[in-house]
């Protein structure tokens, strides 16, 4: 009898601790995750730079002086020969000449643009070096494997080795990484031109998915009749909150690119397809808050002679907004994070420019996660994880928002 | 004029419309000289100002709706009359490509295009909607003034404005709570048009009952190798493979554990703390994990896989891609598992204990069993959504459709084959891309009928004890 319940006592203690063990391994691989994710991607915000001293010189350059003093003068300075300038420049640098990074004149040519009184004068600039010397300076490679297996030859470490001696790499916080769009080269990509599409593309899925979500909600709540067509839209309210993502890039690609001939790529097709995709969650999400508004409330309004559009309008829409907006921050970090749908109406498009406006093509975060994860260059892991880290930070400041709303403003009656 | 102006201006007409109807709505002081009578004037000011104000708008921007979606094609129309009839292009996918060369000219973004013609067409285009959107635009400023009119000659004080916008926002809330329907209409009809067309191709016991998945369909008939064979057993085999099994076999009992210790063992303070931070699992964007599995799950699967001898093992295994779609479905599982089990009567809980049953007993023995349709229903949930994932199984479940049960092996999904196949270059008659849609109709059917089965079962045991 004893052993009997020492033996049940033992088994409710493993199954206890097999509870704790499951909710422990769950927690675990969470924080894995993260920490592989923010280990790799730490290094992605970091770049290194070689130092050179340019001469900007007009003849070098091809530029007509009084051309780029003129009206015109813009033009006149993008039309030069950075190319050859940066050749040229680099040559100081000796055996290390082949190390600049192959793109880094048009950061030259950005800072003659921006200040046109550099032309003719020497100065010293950073350039950011090749991905694989910047890999390298970052530890990246096992030194101690042969040179065939590594990735990396044996005349491009002295080479780097060398500038070193002399003072002339750092490596830093590398600003290109937040400021410009997709690039080629692991050392000149940036991740502004994807935020940037990401807001295009969550302001068109805002825009259209909270009215028409809240009115719907509204009229589901408070003025529909219960009859069958209700019952249609509840249950297609239902089912599209739980459609995979997937088949609503299928409808914007049949219906928005194909039938309505709208632009690939674009953030506005982005983000038709998203609010479609987010508006049953709004809706879901209003009715809850709508019906947490107590009917004194109305009945109060109705008793002073509103009518029921106002009592909803002045009144219930006022003091559930708190809940409507919660929900609504919600289904939108959903849509932030959001990537099949938008794969398959062209937004993988790779686009070296940030987007200007909601008709041009666009890439967004989480696809430019995928591109960049699908790159072979090695480069491309540390920017892939770098990424993700901005993207995750956006959701984080999405979800906090959203908390604090909660927590601010929500009321228990 | 562009068409953003001509809207604007018109926006600018509505507003002024808007102010000139509120200061005649505003007569309540006006007409009765010592004050405002109550019951004398109908309506607020502001409503017979909205009354005026979409008298005006409605009509106008109805027509400027009409003609941004039909004017494109009587320009293109025009503007290809113009061209000679030996240049001009003749397939609808010319036409396409000859009309964006001709509006990259017009707009100043392209220098010139491949073809010489479109040159002149694109002076012809610039001035062609030029004219046809300045009278676009007159008429809708016309009609516009002749609605603003005509509700100012409406606004008496007995005027019911209020009831009249009433009526508007009513049709708005109608029109919000039907774009739910035609959402799911326009999914329907998408999936089933471009699947019917697959169908004529391709036959529809092939599609449901082959075992060959190859969508490459040859351009030239003497082509080597790509026949194009559209059996999709193998995909609906490595759906269920990776969803339904390898997923499950991960997220159900890890899932259900985690309910059991929140719910019943975990104290309510740390149960506060540990739920949502579960549910940052859920909240992880799936390319997310979609990366992780394919660069640090995959290779340690391979590693682990030739470890024991297993040398057909693929670095994008089932096995890892499932096993990181499993974690991902934990909170959704452990938060349906938690509802179905709080639930449960405390009376039956209770009972259990006072017959001197220890927490473990009642929770195996009364708790689960008792919960179990919900349970159940929870995982059916879970199921559908695993299906329906797509990021994790593209970037780490592979392309090669096989046919197998090994999970080492690399197995492809419907919804995987969704995005190979829609993605890059395509042309929207061949059996390849509309195969795209047929997969779709599939995935949403099945999907479809575990959502709506799960929840029906959900629903009827949470009643069956409240």
């Amino acid at each position: 009898m004893r052993r009997r319940i020492a033996a049940r006592y033992r088994s409710e203690w493993i199954f206890k601790h097999l509870g704790m063990g499951a909710l422990l391994l769950a927690g675990l691989f969470l924080v894995f995750l993260l920490w592989t994710v923010v280990g790799k991607g730490a290094a992605g915000f970091m770049g290194t730079e070689v130092k050179v001293s340019v001469t900007y010189d007009p003849t070098v350059l091809g530029i007509d002086l009084a051309a780029a003093r003129g009206p015109d003068g813009k033009k006149a300075i993008q039309a030069g020969d950075f190319q050859g300038l940066l050749t040229t420049a680099s040559k100081s640098l000796g055996q290390g000449a082949d190390l600049v990074s192959a793109g880094a004149w048009v950061a030259l040519r950005d800072a003659v643009v921006d200040d046109p009184s550099l032309l003719g004068k020497t100065v010293a600039v950073w350039v950011p070096v090749k991905s694989d010397v910047d890999q390298l300076a970052k530890g990246k490679y096992d030194l101690k494997e042969p040179a065939a297996t590594r990735g990396i030859g044996d005349a491009e470490v002295a080479n780097y080795n060398a500038l070193i001696k002399r003072g002339l790499i750092r490596t830093g916080f590398n600003p290109t990484f937040l400021q410009a769009a997709d690039s080629n080269d692991p050392e000149l990509a940036g991740i502004w031109g994807a935020t940037k599409g990401s807001l295009l593309t969550l302001a068109v899925t805002l825009g259209l998915s909270f009215p028409i979500g809240v009115l719907a909600a509204i009229y589901l709540e408070e003025f529909a009749p219960k009859n069958r067509w209700t019952d249609l839209v509840e249950v297609s309210i239902n089912n599209l909150a739980a459609v995979p993502s997937i088949i609503f890039g299928l409808l914007g690609l049949a219906v928005f690119l194909n039938f309505f001939n709208m632009p690939r790529s674009a953030p506005i097709v982005g983000g038709l397809t998203l609010a479609l995709m987010t508006f049953p969650v709004i809706v879901i999400a209003g009715r809850v808050a709508i019906k947490a508004v107590p009917p004194s409330i109305r009945d109060a309004a109705l008793g002073v002679g509103a009518s029921r559009v106002q009592v909803v309008f002045q009144h219930v829409f006022p003091l559930a907004l708190p809940g409507i907006l919660t929900g609504t921050i919600i289904g939108m970090s959903r849509a932030l994070g959001e990537t099949a749908p938008l794969l398959l109406i062209g937004m993988r498009a790779f686009v070296t420019d940030t987007p200007q406006g909601l008709s041009n093509p666009a890439t967004v975060l989480p696809v430019q996660v995928f591109l960049w994860s699908d790159d072979v260059q090695r480069g491309f892991v540390e920017k892939t994880s770098a990424a993700i880290i901005v993207l995750l930070v956006f959701l984080m400041l999405m979800n906090s928002v959203a908390i604090y709303l909660r927590n601010r403003f929500e009321r228990r009656w | 004029m562009s068409l953003t102006f001509i809207t604007m201006l018109l926006i600018g007409l509505g507003l002024v419309a808007f102010m000139v109807g509120r200061s005649r709505g505003a007569f309540a002081g006006a007409v009765h000289h010592g004050g405002i009578e109550i019951g004398r004037v109908h309506s607020r000011p502001n409503y017979h100002a909205a009354f005026v104000g979409l008298c005006a708008l409605t009509p106008a921007l109805l027509l400027m709706l009409a003609w941004s979606i039909a004017g494109d094609r009587l320009v293109t129309g025009e503007v290809l009359a113009s061209v000679a009839a030996a240049e001009r292009p003749t397939t609808a996918l010319d036409v396409s490509a000859f009309m964006s060369e001709v509006k990259g000219i017009a707009s100043g973004d392209q220098e010139g295009g491949f073809n010489p013609a479109t040159g002149p067409a694109a002076k012809v285009y610039a001035d062609t909607v030029g004219t046809y959107n300045l009278i676009a635009g007159g008429i809708a400023a016309a009609l516009a003034a002749i609605g603003a009119i005509w509700a100012l000659s409406k606004v008496t004080p007995q005027f019911r404005a209020r009831n009249r916008v009433e009526v508007v926002v009513m049709g708005l809330l109608i029109i919000a709570s039907l774009v739910a329907v035609l959402t799911t209409l326009g999914i329907v009809l998408s999936l089933i048009f471009e699947s019917v067309r697959f169908f004529q191709k391709v036959s529809f016991l092939e599609f449901v009952t082959g075992t060959v998945w190859s969508p490459q369909t040859a351009l030239r008939a003497d082509q080597v190798g790509s026949s194009g064979a559209f059996g999709a057993v193998p995909l609906f085999w490595g759906t269920i493979f990776i969803g339904a099994i390898i997923a499950m076999i991960v997220a159900i009992p890890l899932g259900l554990m985690t309910a059991v210790y929140l719910t019943q063992y975990a104290d309510p303070r740390v149960r506060k703390w540990l739920k949502p931070l579960l549910e940052i699992l859920a909240g992880v964007p799936t390319v997310v994990y979609g990366f992780f599995a394919a660069l640090t799950v995959a290779p340690a699967v391979r590693d682990f896989a030739l470890s024991i001898g297993i040398s057909s093992a693929s670095s994008e295994s089932a096995l890892a891609a499932g096993a990181v779609m499993g974690v991902m479905i934990i909170p959704f599982v452990s938060s349906m598992a938690d509802d179905a089990l709080t639930a449960v009567p405390q009376a039956m809980r209770d009972g259990s204990l006072a017959m001197g049953a220890t927490t473990s007993e009642t929770i195996r023995r009364v708790l689960v069993p008792a919960a179990l349709p919900g349970i159940v229903g929870g995982v059916l949930l879970a199921v559908s959504r695993a299906i329906g994932e797509t990021m994790i199984v593209v970037m780490a479940a592979g392309l090669a459709a096989n046919l197998t049960a090994n999970p080492f092996q690399s197995v492809t999904t419907v919804t995987a084959q969704i995005v190979q196949l829609l993605t890059g270059d395509q042309e929207f008659d061949s059996a390849k891309t509309l195969s795209a849609f047929a997969l779709g109709l599939v995935l949403f059917v099945i999907t479809l009928c575990l959502n709506i089965y799960a929840l029906s079962v959900v629903k009827r045991y949470r009643e069956a004890y409240e």
